[in-house]
């Protein structure tokens, strides 16, 4: 069974199609990253799958409870980070975290176990008994994870969790993440990539409002591959009478110009792995480097959210 | 579900916001005034220069009947203004800020949250409405004669309700406002038709505010009775209580 199984959500605000049709499938102890640009309808779906916002038409189901029909059992399985976390801010950390054990229906001890595991695990517990009032974006966000936690949830959904943290905040918070693999699914939405691409198994791009692609993140970079090569040595006017010599070949594409490299686009791989390196070193090149080019997930996020741009 | 532990988050939060202490002071404040007031009232216009000749010996000597007039006549203005004041940012402010969304994805139910802020609205203002009570007794006894306890806990009983049918209304106000903002002028048209409609004769007879002069007469060893107001003002709590906690579970936060 999956732990979030949406199917055809749609969610408007008058004209606006926050969420048209939106399809998603989240299998048990992934950390699913869902990316998109801003707008694309990220926190809508987050919401709705929370039991925050209701959805226009469609069906969502969490850890297998249906998110329109039982709130009070889906928050049971849920933890939920919203982009800004908000708390009482004239409690402390060990009282937020004591609160909201006693919510879950934690007993005494196990809320003050649990309380001091989560603190120690975001590094708070010297803060632990000063107001929450005082912390700063980055504590807040790290206490934020550890309520999330407190009761152990099967699905934990994180809404931009490291967005607008500086980079310490930001590593801080995804090896938060990172250490939660095996222990709960993750469903995290961001538009930075580079997050993504550090945590995430599976990946999921959404842009107005539909899935454009959800495939493990290695299945997509290789789908999305680029044929391309680059080439860089130090002899720019020999590297560019290679270049001239390469354009001839019928199955190069193009041979662009890249800072002191030369990309060459191909259109038969194979071909250009057996014959590419030979030429060069038959044309007494001094290359300081080779490499088949791999596609970021920028360059697929931008292929295809460039594309549903246009159309 | 999880409503005493809901509950004494907000009796905490009253404390720790100061909230608690701000009700009791104003309360005990104008409880302590009022008698203080009623006596000493003459007194300061004798040292007002100017004054027409004659005036000072028209004003009657202040009796126990002037001090539980003037207890009235401030809890009826400061006591709901403050009970529309300490209510109307309870649930908006939540939203605004963002802790209502933060903690409605936990076990906890709307009516829960709603109505466990009102609870605790409600022991504030017994403490405060206690406190206030106490002044004007002591202080009675001490300028006047002492007052009769079972009239004088009516009284207060009565003038609570009011001030539960207006914190009910912003409370109201509050869960349909988006902004704190909305959330005030919402609480100030209720004050406002509420006060309004109550002022007209024979119509005024159903409204809340007339529980504050059927406590006054009581009081005084006068007869008559307004049970139709308390029964409407109880159902005004009733039905804007309700119209919170349904209006509430269908918004989204």
């Amino acid at each position: 069974m999956s732990s979030v199984h949406v199917d055809n959500l749609k969610k408007y605000y008058g004209a606006v199609h926050a969420l048209d049709g939106l399809q998603l499938e989240v299998a048990p102890g992934t950390i699913f990253g869902f990316l998109g640009p801003n707008g694309a309808g990220k926190t809508t779906t987050l919401r709705i799958l929370t039991g925050l916002a209701r959805p226009t038409s469609g069906t969502a189901q969490v850890a297998g409870v249906d998110v329109l029909k039982d709130g009070n059992q889906l928050s049971r399985h849920i933890g939920h980070l919203p982009e800004e976390p908000a708390f009482y801010t004239w409690m402390t950390p060990r009282e937020f975290l004591d609160y909201l054990g006693r919510l879950y229906g934690l007993s005494s001890k196990a809320r003050l176990s649990r309380t001091r595991e989560l603190l120690a695990l975001v590094h708070l517990e010297e803060v632990s008994k000063r107001r929450i009032a005082g912390f700063s974006r980055g504590m807040r966000q790290r206490l934020g994870v550890a309520a999330a936690l407190i009761h152990h949830p099967e699905v934990l959904f994180l809404d931009e969790p490291a967005s607008a943290l500086d980079p310490a905040g930001r590593k801080e918070v995804l090896d938060l993440i990172e250490n939660l693999r095996g222990q709960c699914t993750v469903v995290m939405s961001t538009h930075i990539l580079a997050d993504v691409e550090r945590v995430c198994d599976v990946v999921g791009i959404i842009a107005k409002g539909r899935m454009l692609v959800q495939s493990r993140r290695e299945q997509l970079l290789e789908q999305y591959a680029i044929p391309a090569f680059e080439v860089e040595g130090d002899d720019q006017a020999a590297l560019s009478l290679w270049a001239q010599e390469l354009r001839r070949l019928p199955w190069v594409i193009s041979v662009v110009p890249r800072n002191d490299a030369f990309r060459i686009t191909v259109r038969d791989v194979q071909s250009a792995k057996r014959t590419l390196l030979g030429m060069a070193v038959n044309s007494g090149l001094m290359l300081n480097r080779y490499e088949e080019v791999r596609p970021s997930l920028e360059d697929v996020f931008l292929q295809l959210v460039g594309a549903e741009d246009v159309s | 579900m999880n409503f005493i532990t809901v509950f004494r988050k907000e009796m905490q939060e009253q404390w720790r916001t100061y909230r608690f202490l701000i009700v009791a002071a104003v309360f005990a404040a104008f409880g302590l005034a009022s008698p203080l007031l009623a006596k000493f009232t003459p007194e300061m216009l004798k040292v007002i220069p100017g004054l027409p000749p004659g005036l000072l010996d028209s004003i009657p000597a202040p009796t126990v009947a002037d001090a539980i007039s003037q207890y009235v006549k401030n809890m009826s203005q400061f006591g709901i203004l403050l009970a529309l004041l300490v209510t109307m940012g309870v649930v908006v402010q939540e939203k605004e800020r963002g802790t209502a969304a933060f903690f409605l994805t936990r076990p906890v139910s709307r009516e829960t949250f709603l109505l466990a802020k009102y609870a605790a609205l409600i022991v504030t203002f017994i403490c405060g409405l206690g406190l206030a009570a106490i002044g004007c007794w002591y202080y009675t006894l001490v300028l006047f004669e002492p007052l009769a306890w079972g009239p004088f806990l009516v009284l207060n009983g009565l003038m609570l309700v009011v001030f539960l049918v207006y914190m009910a209304l912003a409370l109201l106000a509050s869960t349909i406002a988006r902004s704190n903002g909305v959330a005030v002028g919402l609480a100030f048209v209720a004050l406002i038709l509420i006060g309004g409609i109550g002022s007209i004769p024979t119509i005024g007879d159903y409204f809340p505010g007339r529980l504050f002069s059927w406590g006054t007469t009581n009081m005084l060893g006068g007869t008559g009775t307004a049970w139709p107001a308390f029964g409407i003002s109880l159902g005004i709590i009733a039905i804007a209580l309700l119209a919170a906690c349904i209006i509430f579970r269908r918004q989204e936060v």
